[in-house]
């Protein structure tokens, strides 16, 4: 049953070749963005810099954000998806694969949201 | 699909390829780590929205010595998880891929300690 409806999937799709061409692609990506991201952030200076003060200077500059946002949303849709993938392989049951799949999309898209308005509605000035 | 579905009802080899199939494990693996680590990661970025003593008091965690060292490993983490990742891509894409697989596997052990070694250096000692 449950294989039949995957396989209908499967034929009916490409969702499963984007999705490895994607995983590819942003994890080229996501090779430059996260090391120079560890880099900055946690090699070339000690954590305790890295402060409200901190990220509110690095945030003054538009391609800083643009940044963070890129790495944001290829990190979480790319490590989302490769949960997705690895549940697909381990995980049978119906019902716990219909709530495995519900909370990783749910979380994703809300972890989505809440970052990307963090990023962009960021105001330094309007904190205190 | 169905394929990996049977193979996988021995828990995690999903296929008997020595190096292979233990790299693809803890590829697996470090991915999961680093997705709970950014959803956490993101969560803590978003205290920013609540102003400076909000953020940097949820911040000086990052000081904590335990902390720093799971901070150290996560660094670890990433580097294989990148590294592994670009050699997928280059069996995925490359025709003689296939044939050098494991030959790539050493090399980006090799480049692993290359890269974390300076990393620890640079976290515990340069920038602790």
């Amino acid at each position: 049953m449950l294989y039949a409806a995957t396989s209908a999937r499967a034929k009916s799709s490409n969702f499963e070749l984007w999705s490895w061409l994607f995983m590819r692609i942003s994890g080229v990506a996501l090779l430059l963005l996260v090391l120079i991201h560890l880099a900055i952030m946690h090699l070339f200076q000690p954590i305790s810099n890295v402060t409200f003060d901190f990220v509110a200077g690095r945030w003054s500059i538009p391609a800083w954000r643009w940044y963070d946002l890129g790495l944001l949303w290829l990190a979480l849709i790319h490590g989302m998806n490769g949960a997705r993938i690895v549940s697909d392989d381990y995980i049978h049951g119906r019902v716990a694969r219909l709530v495995t799949m519900t909370t990783l999309y749910v979380v994703g898209f809300v972890f989505l949201l809440v970052g990307s308005q963090v990023i962009l509605s960021f105001q330094p000035t309007s904190t205190p | 699909m169905s394929i990996n579905r049977r193979w996988s009802a021995t828990w995690f080899a999903n296929y008997r390829g020595q190096t292979g199939q233990w790299a693809q494990l803890l590829h697996r693996v470090t991915g999961l780590l680093i997705v709970v680590f950014l959803l956490a990661h993101i969560a803590d970025t978003s205290l920013i929205g609540f102003g400076a003593g909000v953020y940097d008091g949820w911040e000086a965690l990052y000081q904590n010595r335990i902390v720093r060292i799971f901070e150290l490993l996560l660094v670890g983490t990433v580097i294989y998880h990148a590294l592994n990742g670009i050699r997928v891509t280059i069996v995925d894409f490359w025709e003689k891929g296939s044939l050098y697989h494991e030959r790539i596997f050493w090399g980006m052990v090799v480049l692993f300690f290359v890269l974390f070694g300076p990393s620890v250096w640079l976290m515990l000692f340069v920038n602790p």
